[in-house]
């Protein structure tokens, strides 16, 4: 439809189904039912609800990370030093459980470390603008994983089996069915998608990551906004430091290598750009269940683990390609009708 | 038209990659046996079985965990079971964590696991056991709460024993000597770490200097720069020993590749097809012998100990003991399970088997 205008921003209304049907996120539903389809048919285990419930805890300790990351990776910005911050949290939390602190106060303090640890990341971004943060946070990705290294030298610290609730945290199920993890994961989700989509900070977000010189003239501090993103990644570090630790009723410092990849591939095949200003939400929680229940399928037919991480990466090349494609495509369409 | 193209044939690639997993049909579902006496009395040797069986190992695309899994599949097999091999993506406790939910959905009556942390896996295997599902460890063991039985490949103190002899007699009886090993969360390692270290209290050993203990984390790469470091730490290092088989093949490789074959010499325990190049007695090799045992051996015996687990012919408690078909495992075949140091139970392969230029050429073309 044209506008009045004669402008060409109509030509947007006219294909808008195709539109629909080019999102990224109906593609992601696709997939992910065809996953959940391929993985009914190899293994008759797998459509069960207890089942899936155990996998969704699984793969959720991960994906407590991809909440803040999608922020991240919105303003168009990157933070490799998540997994060191699982680390050194939970190595916190081991320390200050086995020096004698009651459970609930050791969690409060390892959450407090890993806001922390994201706070030291949000501050030296901010004061060294010209600092890139990929950089910045492999220094402190080594930093912390260094500094829990040398409080532990090595070793593990244990004993969190001796709490039974903390346990539960991650083992336990409401109603028998229900784990506690899920639901605590269902109610971050909720918020950080509101905060994403229909909040100001969201908005600023997107603003920040589409072009962060318009976004600083039209009066958007952007300092303190990523401060504040920075101290959430941590956070949920902290946050997803906890579920380890209740996981395996220890913890040392060599945990959550890899996680910031798990977390940052589960974002990029949820639609959200790396360049910054576009991304779902929807998407990326879509991407998280998806690569999760992928790996469960897999798993429960005894496919090798390498096998999975080909069709992860095959996966993960898919999400970079095909909007590339979709782009390219309208790209030509603008460029005939000009 | 090109990116079409390459799409589809993406497509194309991964759809025949699931196709290829796929027709690795779920054979594990249909098969639930968890009545374990009528399975016993079915067995020519009592080893008849129709239950599941899980091996989780350390990680995958490790050679002697192949050797290990393989063992235990083949004498599962052979007694009418089914066994599922799982293999975590990275040596850590977390990615056990996550095959053992996977054995625990398929519905396996049976986990044998190489731990690659002592303390880690606890919670997990305790909801296995919950379930039902008979736990035991083999190679490097959990601890003793989270398993019935430890498939022990040899006595710490046996191995510790062989390895400080070893370097004694390399060393010529005095000198700087350095460990090798693998991660530093690896149970079995450092078990025998601590035994070397206990055997080096007789003063027969008082003139060895050990100058301290480095990690590879079992990759070759990271093993080959700590060798390096080693050698950057004390000039006058006599001997190395890698009581790793990644270790110890990326150790010997720096050593012959700068020409300190006959100045520092290695051993430890090592894999005999990828030691074969660097085992001899003269100054152009460096590792004159080192020790192991079999692991398709050690997996044979876990997976008699397993069936028998299941079967209920054994509890997993001290004192215990069973018979095992091949007499070529233990004493005539005969097994016994004893106290561990770590509180539990375990059964003893045997002692190390010492790989020297006479025999490491017909053994590298077995494993």
């Amino acid at each position: 439809m044209a506008g009045k205008s004669g402008r060409v921003i109509s030509a947007e209304q006219k294909f808008s189904l195709n539109k629909f049907l080019f999102r990224w996120e109906t593609f992601l539903v696709i997939v992910f039912i065809a996953v959940n389809i391929m993985n009914i048919t190899i293994s008759n285990r797998y459509w069960s609800v207890n089942g899936l419930f155990n996998a969704t805890n699984t793969f959720l300790c991960v994906a407590f990370l991809t909440l803040p990351m999608c922020f991240v990776l919105l303003i168009g910005e990157i933070d490799i030093s998540v997994g060191s911050q699982v680390a050194l949290s939970a190595v916190i939390l081991g320390v200050s459980f086995n020096a004698g602190c009651p459970m609930w106060l050791s969690l409060i303090i390892a959450v407090a470390v890993g806001a922390l640890c994201g706070l030291l990341n949000g501050i030296i971004l901010v004061t060294f603008h010209e600092l890139n943060p990929m950089i910045v946070t492999l220094g402190t990705q080594i930093l912390f994983r260094g500094i829990a290294e040398i409080i532990l030298k090595d070793q593990a610290t244990g004993g969190f089996t001796s709490v039974k609730w903390f346990s539960k945290l991650y083992w336990g199920k409401v109603g028998g069915v229900v784990p506690i993890m899920f639901l605590v994961f269902v109610v971050c989700a909720i918020i950080f998608g509101v905060v994403m989509h229909k909040s100001t900070f969201g908005r600023r977000m997107f603003a920040v990551g589409s072009n962060q010189q318009a976004a600083k003239y039209s009066g958007i501090h952007i300092p303190k906004m990523r401060i504040i993103i920075y101290t959430l990644a941590g956070l949920f570090s902290g946050i997803c430091a906890i579920f380890v630790a209740a996981q395996m009723g220890s913890a040392r410092p060599n945990i959550g290598t890899g996680y910031e990849m798990d977390a940052i591939g589960m974002c990029v095949l949820g639609g959200v750009l790396t360049d910054g200003g576009k991304g779902n939400f929807i998407g990326a929680m879509i991407a998280v269940f998806l690569l999760g229940f992928l790996e469960y399928g897999l798993g429960l037919v005894n496919i090798s683990s390498n096998i999975m991480m080909v069709v992860k990466g095959v996966l993960l090349i898919f999400a970079v390609m095909v909007p590339n494609l979709k782009f390219g495509k309208l790209h030509k369409r603008d460029s005939e009708t000009v | 038209m090109k990116k079409i193209f390459g799409l589809v044939l993406c497509l194309t690639m991964t759809a025949s990659l699931l196709a290829g997993c796929s027709s690795k049909t779920d054979n594990t579902s249909s098969n639930k046996a968890k009545t374990p006496t009528t399975a016993a009395t079915t067995g020519g040797d009592g080893y008849a079985t129709t239950a599941t069986y899980a091996i989780i190992v350390k990680s995958a695309g490790n050679p002697y965990n192949q050797k290990e899994s393989e063992g235990y599949k083949q004498v599962i097999e052979a007694n009418g079971g089914k066994c599922v091999i799982q293999e975590p993506k990275s040596a850590t406790a977390e990615d056990q964590i996550t095959c053992i939910n996977n054995a625990i959905s398929q519905g396996v009556d049976c986990i044998a696991i190489a731990a690659n942390d002592t303390d880690a896996l606890e919670p997990a295997l305790t909801e296995a056991k919950n379930q039902g599902i008979h736990v035991l460890s083999l190679d490097s063991a959990t601890n003793a709460n989270s398993r019935k039985v430890f498939v022990n490949q040899a006595g710490t103190t046996q191995i510790a024993q062989a390895l400080m002899d070893a370097i004694l007699d390399i060393s010529g009886g005095s000198g700087d000597w350095a460990v090798l090993s693998a991660a530093s969360t690896a149970t079995n390692q450092n078990a025998w770490i601590d035994g070397m270290k206990t055997v080096m209290q007789d003063s027969k050993y008082s003139k060895l200097n050990l100058i301290g203990v480095y990690y590879g984390d079992d990759e070759y790469q990271a093993s080959c720069d700590q060798t390096e470091a080693i050698l950057a730490a004390d000039p006058n290092i006599k001997v190395i020993c890698a009581p790793t088989t990644v270790g110890i093949m990326a150790a010997a490789k720096v050593l012959q590749d700068k020409g300190l074959s006959g100045k520092v010499k290695l051993t430890g325990l090592g894999l005999p097809s990828e030691m074969a190049d660097y085992i001899g007695d003269d100054d152009q090799h460096s590792c004159p012998y080192m020790f192991l045992w079999n692991p398709i051996q050690l997996g044979n015996l876990a997976a008699y100990a397993s069936i028998s687990l299941v079967n209920g012919t054994i509890t997993g408690a001290a004192d215990q003991s069973f018979t095992v078909p091949d007499k070529t495992l233990g004493d005539n075949g005969s097994y016994k399970i004893t106290a561990a140091a770590d509180g539990g139970t375990e059964i003893i392969l045997g002692a190390p088997f010492k790989f020297e230029p006479s025999n490491i050429a017909e053994w590298a073309k077995v494993y």
